[in-house]
């Protein structure tokens, strides 16, 4: 397949921050292939790391090894999906099935768990998988937001208005989320796409950035700092530290340079123009 | 364990802890709180236990409740928080989620999907939580990745605010002017030719380098790579324009 290197910048960074005594969450990135994968662990005494590294190189050698089977823009003839989505649902499903076999196996790693934000940039948009309370937020033309809904209990709270925003703010409960990758044998991640336009930033973070920044300081700086991103990626993992750093704080950040429209064939166009 | 403490007049009634999820307050036998008073409704309000939050709810009871002196309908409660029936008093106090963690912000951990009635606290039925073992407190080494000015670095994280600090043109078209640091972020100089960036940070105020060929000057000397610490009355010099970093 193409890279995608010429279009897409990626920059990405973590940090145990100030209390953890390790780091549970795990990144994984390749601009050239439009990925970004980043997981927060859990469970078990150094067993989150071990469930974050499985999820994060597991999805970056599937998706990969899948690409070059099947570009991701291709629609597929059953669901009529592009193949990113079912590329990004089985190997997230791999990687689930391995981390539940291996705490099933291993009693160090019994109940271990990962949330997960993943991305795959193709033609022009991007699929974004996700699973627990890792989000994905896009500054676009000046508006900041998380293009992600967290699958944990105070957004079920949220939705079901039984919580405020600011309520949510105060509460105890930000470690509970509804869906992880590796406690069950069974998984639904959730995807969804959207439109990539140049001049875009992307961001994927674990909880310990949102929970730490208010989203307007994390705005502040990928304004601030479009166009240096690993000296952005450094100043939110600070303002997190500075702010307490009472988690792990990881972030990847992805700039859109140029448009990244998939090289179609003759014939698919042709096919695309006869089923229109 | 978080308890509601019924006081009447000043005086404390009785103690009641938190272990159920739902909690009912009223004048009515069939409360679990029961307030025998005719200001009382027969069924007030509610108390909803949920994971380590707890709520209070109005069930349109007919003369009120407050928190804090404030009519309220359903709102979560804080430590410390007065809620008033009628003459009735209860205080409510949390002691802590988990007594004896060394921080109270507990690692992630899993619930069913839907576990929304209120559910009791991590490690009883309706949530599938792991038990957590909790990290043993590790002095951590100074975080590496950071861009770091020596040893100011190692100072007490979220230590409050710091003094309020400005910059004042020097030289330029612009000579005279001041601008206040207000924001975490401020950003210098022209882009496309020199640009650094000014943080507010719990110890103080740093520049950055961001773009441009030549990093700026600080009372003459070109700054690294790294961020720097600014000391008082500092002169800047940055896309060819001095300016003069000072504590207000």
């Amino acid at each position: 397949m193409k890279s995608l290197a010429h279009s897409i910048e990626m920059h990405g960074m973590t940090d145990a921050g100030m209390v953890r005594g390790h780091n549970e969450d795990a990144i994984s990135f390749d601009a050239a292939r439009g990925m970004a994968i980043l997981a927060d662990g859990m469970g078990g005494y150094n067993a989150g790391e071990v469930a974050s590294g499985i999820a994060t190189t597991l999805l970056a050698q599937g998706i990969a090894a899948a690409l070059e089977v099947v570009p991701p823009h291709v629609p597929e003839a059953m669901s009529g999906k592009p193949a990113a989505h079912r590329i990004l649902r089985l190997e997230i499903e791999k990687a689930n099935l391995a981390i539940f076999q291996t705490a099933q196996s291993q009693p160090q790693c019994a109940g271990m768990g990962t949330t997960l934000v993943a991305a795959l940039f193709y033609d022009n948009r991007v699929t974004v998988a996700h699973v627990g309370d890792s989000r994905l937020y896009r500054m676009r033309d000046g508006e900041f937001k998380s293009l992600t809904r967290d699958h944990s209990l105070l957004q079920e709270q949220l939705d079901n208005g039984l919580i405020t925003e600011e309520e949510a703010r105060r509460s105890q409960n930000k470690n509970l989320v509804t869906r992880a990758v590796g406690i069950d044998p069974q998984l639904d991640p959730e995807l969804n796409d959207f439109d990539v336009k140049s001049g875009d930033i992307y961001l994927l973070c674990s909880d310990g950035l949102n929970d730490m920044i208010d989203d307007p300081d994390i705005a502040l700086v990928l304004s601030t700092l479009p166009n240096n991103l690993p000296l952005a990626a450094e100043q939110l993992v600070q303002m997190a530290n500075d702010n307490g750093g009472r988690d792990n704080v990881s972030v990847i950040l992805i700039r859109i340079n140029r448009s990244f429209a998939a090289e179609r064939s003759l014939r698919s166009r042709l096919f695309g123009w006869l089923a229109r | 364990m978080a308890k509601l403490i019924l006081s009447l007049d000043g005086t404390v009634l009785r103690e009641y802890t938190l272990e159920k999820n739902a909690v009912s307050i009223g004048r009515k036998p069939n409360n679990d709180l029961q307030i025998d008073n005719l200001a009382v409704s027969g069924n007030h309000a509610r108390v909803d236990v949920i994971g380590s939050d707890v709520f209070l709810e109005d069930l349109d009871s007919t003369n009120g409740t407050l928190v804090n002196g404030q009519t309220v309908k359903r709102q979560m409660l804080q430590n410390g928080d007065m809620i008033e029936m009628g003459k009735y008093k209860l205080k409510y106090v949390s002691e802590g989620t988990k007594p004896g963690l060394p921080d109270d912000f507990d690692k992630t951990m899993v619930i069913k999907p839907g576990a929304l009635k209120p559910t009791a606290p991590a490690g009883t039925s309706p949530l599938t939580a792991h038990t957590e073992q909790m990290p043993i407190p590790v002095a951590r080494p100074a975080p590496a990745p950071a861009p770091q000015a020596a040893a100011a670095e190692a100072a007490a994280p979220a230590a409050g605010e710091v003094r309020p600090g400005a910059i004042k043109v020097l030289s330029g078209g612009n000579a005279g002017k001041t601008l206040d640091l207000v924001k975490n972020l401020t950003s210098l100089g022209k882009p496309g030719v020199q640009v650094a960036i000014i943080t507010k940070r719990p110890t103080g105020y740093f520049i950055t380098h961001v773009e441009g060929p030549s990093h700026p000057l600080v009372n003459g000397r070109e700054i690294g790579v790294h961020a720097e610490l600014l000391a008082d009355k500092a002169v800047i010099e940055l896309a060819g324009v001095k300016m003069e970093f000072f504590y207000k």
